[in-house]
């Protein structure tokens, strides 16, 4: 970890990597589609409208993975002051908060013909829109000061105080009983969805986290820059700024 | 403790010399509360079978108003330093000025509660469930909004912020606040719904103290 912390470091090796990841995530994420839309059978029950589940419900896991690297971050942030954790938080958050308002909407277009409503108020959707919430509260926090370092700390102790809300959204479906299905994969027995759907599921699912990382490190770099550009500016008060 | 009974007896003394604070809170509760019944129609039916939801939504905002005096001004005049530097540990310094911002906004709130409950022509026998709810719920947004208050010292627009920080927490509180009150409303057992109010109460009263003492650390250094 700490061999990472070195930005400039950090920079050179992700620059190196990303068009890897990119590729990657291009080939799997068009893997997915096509095996979702065009090879994949329909539900005996949901017909077509199934296919809505090979983007929603791998959004749905990115948006509770993207806040636990959110979380990770700022924990090493605040613990060990490691110098890439909180740009690694605050480039994960939009991403993030992206991926909750797909799941949110995707789960809006599903169930409007299978539920027959755009939205229930049930302890799984609740929760899901609690954690959009906290997604823009750490932005709107992490943005709110004039010094950028006293945002990321205020917004790291943030993060860590929302983890509460992660395993809700987990068992929400076991604790409660709400109209969203239970887990189909996550079981002690065999995962229960048929392997024709399980393999452009997973494929979506290792598309979008890789999509996740492509941006994440885009969005690291971009942070890294506005930071040096930043600090130039205080060395130099001539040298123009972007914003 | 010394240091936990000065910090209640010095906020008690300035919100009883200030008093308009307190009083600004209550007021507000009363007259969201009140915009109801104009909002919605003067059906009693109707209004109560909302009656639940809208005192304690008038409770959660209310408590939303007072919180930016928690720390705020003592961050501007630098008591908070002192406070970070007292020899007591500052989560029990914290856990102090909960307890006193409770004591002046949140029990004010939860006694005038019932009365509200009149006007919204609420069943006669939820009164007590909702003054049991109020005084298991109202501690926990004053610790929640602890944790919010302290995060935001020195933000631009901290008052607006500090509600978006809050507000997604405490839904916990308005869900089984509300469902005791309901359940007592059509004469069903409100235990289950009381006792995860006072879970969360438990689980608020160590853990909202430490991730606050955490923020106001972060905010004087």
């Amino acid at each position: 970890m700490h061999w990472f912390a070195n930005p400039a470091r950090f920079m050179r090796i992700a620059e190196k990597l990303l068009p890897w990841v990119a590729g990657a995530a291009v080939l799997s994420i068009a893997a997915g589609l096509y095996q979702g839309l065009l090879t994949s059978p329909a539900d005996y029950q949901q017909g077509e409208t199934v296919r809505i589940m090979y983007v929603h419900v791998p959004s749905a896991w990115m948006s509770m993975f993207c806040y636990m690297t959110l979380a990770v971050a700022s924990a090493s942030f605040l613990i060990w002051k490691h110098p890439l954790a909180d740009v690694a938080a605050q480039a994960a958050a939009p991403i993030g908060a992206g991926f909750t308002a797909m799941a949110l909407i995707t789960g809006a277009l599903w169930g409007q013909p299978m539920w027959g409503t755009w939205w229930v108020w049930d302890a799984r959707l609740t929760s899901v829109l609690i954690l959009f919430f906290l997604y823009l509260g750490y932005i709107a926090l992490v943005n709110a000061f004039d010094e950028p370092e006293r945002g990321a700390r205020a917004g790291a102790i943030l993060a860590l105080v929302g983890v509460v809300n992660v395993p809700i959204i987990k068992f929400s479906v076991d604790w409660w009983n709400t109209l969203h299905q239970p887990a189909s994969l996550t079981r002690l027995d065999a995962p229960a969805i048929d392997p024709a759907m399980l393999s452009p599921l997973l494929l979506m699912a290792l598309g979008f986290q890789l999509y996740f990382v492509v941006v994440l490190i885009i969005r690291m770099r971009a942070i890294l820059t506005a930071r040096r550009i930043r600090a130039l500016h205080m060395v130099e008060p001539g040298v123009e700024s972007g914003d | 403790m010394n240091g936990f009974t000065a910090i209640i007896r010095r906020e008690l003394k300035l919100a009883m010399r200030q008093g308009s604070d307190a009083a600004i809170a209550l007021m507000f509760f009363v007259l969201v509360v009140a915009l109801f019944p104009l909002g919605v129609g003067p059906e009693p039916g109707i209004l109560e079978r909302i009656s639940g939801g809208v005192v304690w939504i008038g409770a959660l905002l209310a408590a939303m108003l007072s919180l930016d005096r928690l720390f705020q001004a003592d961050h501007e005049d630098g008591a908070l330093d002192l406070l970070v530097m007292a020899p007591w540990p500052l989560e029990a310094l914290v856990l102090a000025k909960c307890l006193a911002h409770w004591m002046v906004t949140g029990l004010p709130i939860m006694l005038i509660s019932p009365l509200l409950g009149l006007l919204l022509h609420m069943n006669t026998d939820a009164y007590l469930t909702l003054l049991a709810a109020m005084a298991l719920g109202t501690p926990v947004l004053s610790l929640i909004g602890a944790v919010g208050a302290s995060l935001v010292l020195g933000a631009r627009r901290a008052g607006v912020l500090v509600s978006l920080l809050v507000l997604p927490l405490t839904v916990p509180v308005l869900i089984f606040g509300v469902s005791a009150v309901e359940a007592a409303a059509i004469g069903q057992d409100a235990g289950p719904h009381l006792m995860l109010l006072g879970a969360l109460l438990l689980a608020a009263i160590p853990l909202c103290p430490w991730a606050a003492a955490a923020a106001l650390r972060q905010a004087v250094t």
